[in-house]
């Protein structure tokens, strides 16, 4: 029976490859954007987990200096002869390779690139040959390649790194191995300098780069619902077109349970083909835009990914399960309706506009239902996943809500309408609305994203921008090796500059939580380019006057301080006067005034200043200061040159967004070009009898075409407020939960113009094939229908 | 006795409230033997062939095939009766688009398991269809269809054949042809035959006849 059966039900994909198409399209391109974007959140975080496992930074304590110099290696030693089991580590850079130096015989075990049990048999061999082992896109003469380790990165005996980076005697961290023995001497007492940092759940860098993976699992899973979108239309379209077949295999004899078993071990099968597929897809689709994800994270964060990918098996199996679960969700309906129905209740020939019109009271109360959950989160929502219910409720509840507004809009419309075509055409089009609903659902996604999306990110650029200008206004920024140069720089500098800027910063607790604390000089560039996001009336003068501090927004959201409120930096009480945004920074923030900072810190000294000069200046200072004080090229930067590379590197964030942006709204024109293709056979009976009244073949092409862009324009209108709730929840809410920051939004009407024309554009492509063939059918066709109507 | 019919009344529930279609049905039919249902639009006759071929159930009375009370079995029972022992022949035909002519009269045989592909060649020889079997039904005529729809069901060789309107859509001519080999078909295989019918002429051709009005056999 199983074979007989399935002949039958398979036979209907055989006469209808173009359905069959559909489904599998549907299907292969939603796995392949999920798991393309997947494929490079999970390339990005190996290979910072790589990296972070080769310093130990998520497994050990370690310990590093209070002001960020190097460790001696007297300190090392002491430390060891005081029973300290530590392990020291140096890591600079040769061009762009990290360099990271290792001592394979005190390191701690599990301290070592991903996939090594211990360091044993890579520190035999980096030790007794004095070689580097390096990941395989280093190029440097020499090395032996391990593809476990980080990417950009060599490894190398600690000795031979400081050779090569021309720094002996000199160590950036010690690791603290887990077991110390009992009753060794205190640190404080051995190495007065150095502070013990604890080890880290995560590693910094994926920390850091949640917010840009956050985003990309977003848009990955939007595009995988626009793709289900599809993926629904294809099994409810190919499900009313076989339910004639379903009621003659009933009727003879085939079981109920029987059929919907067989229905779903077909679809399964099919998405197993289409999840081949996708997965195929979605690493090209990864592959593709890996060296645009990985220069942005290199940019942005400092973070070395590999440009390339590898083919994982997590892949393959997270990307089949989402194929054949989306299959499954997407189906579930259907079947469920199927097996529901009574054997004669299917014999009766149903409309797919009688089925949808029957659920659309239950469709528009679940909408109103969601859209009002939606609402209420707006106003409540402070966790990630609260966040993410609301996104969930506010694009669902919008999509199911559409074909109930559109179908309200064209019976307005058809009500008022005059003459006897544009009746028919808008009785019409309301006719066909329920059997277009869900690619128009999917279009409405798919634009919301896009607007939401761009609106996020062209928001963080503007916000970024001006970031960059509040924070490197200063037009040089110096670095210097210890504070004897830092003095005989400043000396220099002075009668050549309007101001020198120092920049330090230590370590305090501020109300519970851990926070890096600035001492700012009384100068008017702080002034004159900090915003605030809130604060006192004059926030700089009461900082100056050794009254107040200011703090960011995440140390004010993660302490819930406020302006007003009174904190302590060394038992000294401070008002807080001002809260500024910090973007990107996971940690807290404070600013205190240059002599109080040097009172409660005196130990702390500058080596980091801001130069404030005319820009015309600029170039014979940085000459003079690599000739005259000795300092390198990486010491001295232009602050133009960070800003230009910044905005180089939002560019290369632009083309990932760009490219997932198009990728969607493809997928959504796919969509509506499958539906309308699929529907074109069932609309020849209703459309035969308009031409048997007298209008041509070439009129109805034409209808169908302007009907198609007509309730794209609709669906766009709706889009648009759409997209910017979802952009606002993105901001407002999920960033704000996620990260401890709030981006301030902006519009960008020219943007929306622009995508409205590329989705009205997609969308009359998409029916300008079915209108093609709707214009040139056969008279033949149409009188077909009447001679089946006899 | 291959059919019992007792005291079957069915009930359609509808906005106005419950509409009795069937008011007290009794009947019966023994093998090699055929009988005619007749009676206006509405008085009922599709609806006692669709409990007889446990389409539907009804809301009081038996049925039983072959011994067996459709009414005590379940759905996945009902569909074996379909399959084996009763086989419909529908109005509208309802053969299945997606597979040709061949397979579409193999069809129901190979769902009960029963093919026979002498038995098949002889039905597609005595209806004509030879030069039709690669074809696909939407291919076909009306009357073809009809004679494809019948050949599937005899090629099953059940032991009740229900048809409802087997002629309803065909010309005389055809119609003729298509009852005469349904008739001698459903004799020579010794089946039980109940036709539905709005023909008096049809009627007459079969051994016995009753006539249905609002529901109750007159």
């Amino acid at each position: 029976m199983i074979a007989v059966t399935f002949g039958a039900l398979w036979g209907h994909w055989r006469r209808n490859p173009l359905q069959l198409f559909t489904l599998l399209a549907g299907l292969a391109l939603a796995t392949a954007l999920w798991s393309g974007v997947q494929a490079i959140n999970a390339e990005a975080r190996a290979s910072y987990d790589a990296a972070s496992a080769t310093l130990g930074e998520a497994k050990f304590d370690r310990l590093v200096h209070r002001d960020g110099l190097p460790i001696g290696q007297d300190t090392y030693i002491r430390l060891r002869r005081s029973g300290w089991l530590v392990s020291p580590v140096i890591q600079g850079r040769m061009g762009d390779v990290r360099l990271i130096g290792l001592d394979p015989l005190t390191a701690p075990s599990g301290m070592a690139p991903i996939g090594l049990r211990n360091l044993n048999e890579l520190g035999s061999f980096i030790v007794a040959d004095g070689r580097i082992v390096a990941a395989p896109d280093v190029v440097l003469d020499g090395v032996e390649f391990d593809p476990l380790i980080a990417p950009r990165t060599a490894i190398a005996d600690v000795g031979t790194v400081q050779v090569l980076l021309g720094r002996p005697d000199e160590f950036d961290v010690l690791v603290v191995g887990p077991e110390q023995p009992l009753g060794q001497a205190s640190l404080e007492k051995i190495a007065p300098k150095l502070t013990r940092q604890v080890a880290q759940s995560g590693s910094d860098i994926g920390r850091l780069t949640d917010s840009f993976h956050l985003n990309l699992s977003a848009f990955g899973l939007l595009s995988f619902a626009v793709g289900i979108f599809i993926v629904q239309g294809a099994i409810g379209l190919a499900f009313e077109q076989r339910r004639g077949t379903v009621r003659t295999l009933r009727t003879l004899g085939v079981p109920m349970q029987f059929l919907v078993l067989l229905i779903l071990g077909e679809l399964l099968g099919l998405a197993l083909i289409a999840g081949v597929i996708g997965v195929g897809l979605g690493y090209l689709i990864a592959a593709f835009l890996m060296p645009d994800v990985s220069a942005t994270l290199r940019g942005l964060y400092g973070a070395d990914v590999a440009g390339t990918l590898q083919l994982r098996p997590i892949w393959w199996v997270s990307g089949m399960a989402i194929s054949m679960g989306g299959t499954v969700v997407a189906a579930s309906t259907t079947l469920w309706r199927l097996s529901q129905m009574p054997l004669l209740a299917a014999a009766q020939p149903r409309a797919i506009a009688v089925i949808v019109a029957r659920g659309e009271k239950t469709q528009a109360a679940l909408s109103a239902i969601l859209l009002f959950v939606a609402f209420a989160l707006a106003f409540t929502a402070d966790e990630i996943s609260t966040g993410f219910v609301l996104l969930g409720a506010l694009l669902i509840g919008a999509a199911l809500g559409l074909p109930i507004v559109l179908g309200a809009l064209l019976d307005g419309v058809a009500k008022n309408s005059r003459g006897v075509i544009a009746s028919w055409f808008w009785a019409d089009t309301r006719h066909q609305l329920p059997g277009l609903s869900l690619a128009l659902m999917a279009l409405l996604l798919a634009m919301a994203t896009n607007v939401g999306v761009s609106t996020m990110v062209s928001s963080f650029r503007l916000t970024f921008v001006a970031f960059l200008d509040q924070r490197l206004a200063s037009e040089l920024y110096v670095t210097v090796k210890s504070p004897k140069q830092a003095a005989f720089m400043v000396d220099f500098v002075t009668p050549k500059v309007e101001a020198v800027l120092p920049i330090m910063s230590v370590q305090v607790n501020i109300s519970g939580n851990p926070a890096e604390v600035f001492g700012a000089r009384n100068h008017a560039t702080y002034p004159n380019n900090w915003t605030f996001i809130t604060a006192g009336l004059s926030p700089w003068k009461d900082v100056h006057m050794n009254m107040a501090i200011l703090i960011n927004e995440q140390l004010s959201r993660s302490a819930d301080l406020q302006v007003g409120d009174v904190v302590s930096i060394g038992e000294r009480p401070l008002v807080i006067e001002g809260i500024y945004a910090d973007y990107g920074n996971p940690i807290g923030q404070a600013i205190i005034a240059e002599p109080l900072f040097q009172t409660l810190f005196p130990s702390v000294l500058a080596l980091r200043f801001g130069l404030r000069l005319p820009h015309e200046d600029v170039d014979a200072l940085v000459e003079g200061l690599q000739s005259k004080v000795g300092l390198t090229a990486s010491s001295v930067i232009n602050q133009a040159s960070i800003k230009a590379y910044s905005l180089a590197i939002f560019d290369r964030t632009f083309t990932v967004t760009t490219a997932l942006n198009a990728l969607t709204l493809s997928v959504a024109g796919f969509a509506i070009l499958m539906s309308l293709l699929t529907l074109t056979a069932m609309r020849v009976p209703q459309l035969a009898p308009a031409w048997a009244m007298g209008l041509t073949r070439r009129q109805l092409g034409w209808l169908e075409l302007v009907r198609t862009v007509m309730l794209a324009v609709l669906t766009g209108v709706i889009a648009l407020p759409l997209g910017l709730a979802f952009a606002w929840v993105l901001l407002a809410v999920v960033n704000v939960a996620a990260f401890g920051w709030r981006l301030p939004m902006f519009l960008f009407p020219w943007d929306y113009a622009q995508l409205g024309g590329l989705a009205i554009l997609a969308a009359g492509l998409a029916a300008l094939w079915p209108a093609l063939q709707l214009a040139r059918k056969l008279p033949a066709d149409f009188l077909r229908v009447f001679s089946n109507e006899r | 006795m291959l059919l019992i019919v007792r005291d079957v009344h069915k009930i359609f529930e509808t906005v106005g409230g419950g509409a009795t279609v069937l008011r007290g049905v009794d009947l019966s039919l023994d093998s090699g033997q055929s009988l005619a249902l007749t009676g206006e639009s509405g008085s009922g006759k599709s609806t006692l062939l669709h409990l007889i071929g446990g389409l539907d159930l009804p809301d009081q009375g038996q049925i039983f095939i072959d011994g067996a009370n459709i009414l005590a079995m379940d759905d996945a029972c009902r569909a074996r009766l379909r399959r084996g022992t009763v086989g419909i022949v529908f109005q509208q035909f309802n053969l299945i688009p997606s597979l040709t002519v061949a397979s579409n009269i193999a069809f129901q045989a190979r769902l009960a398991g029963k093919y026979d592909a002498d038995w098949a060649d002889v039905l597609i020889d005595r209806f004509g269809l030879a030069s039709q079997l690669t074809k696909y039904p939407e291919q076909l005529s009306g009357g073809q269809q009809q004679r494809v729809a019948i050949a599937r069901t005899l090629a099953a060789r059940p032991r009740l054949v229900l048809a409802d309107e087997p002629t309803g859509n065909l010309d005389e001519d055809t119609a003729a042809d298509v009852m005469d080999m349904l008739l001698s078909l459903v004799t020579e295989a010794g089946a039980g035959l109940l036709m539905v019918t709005h023909s008096m002429a049809l009627a007459t051709r079969l051994d016995n006849r009753i006539h249905l009005r609002a529901g109750q056999i007159e």
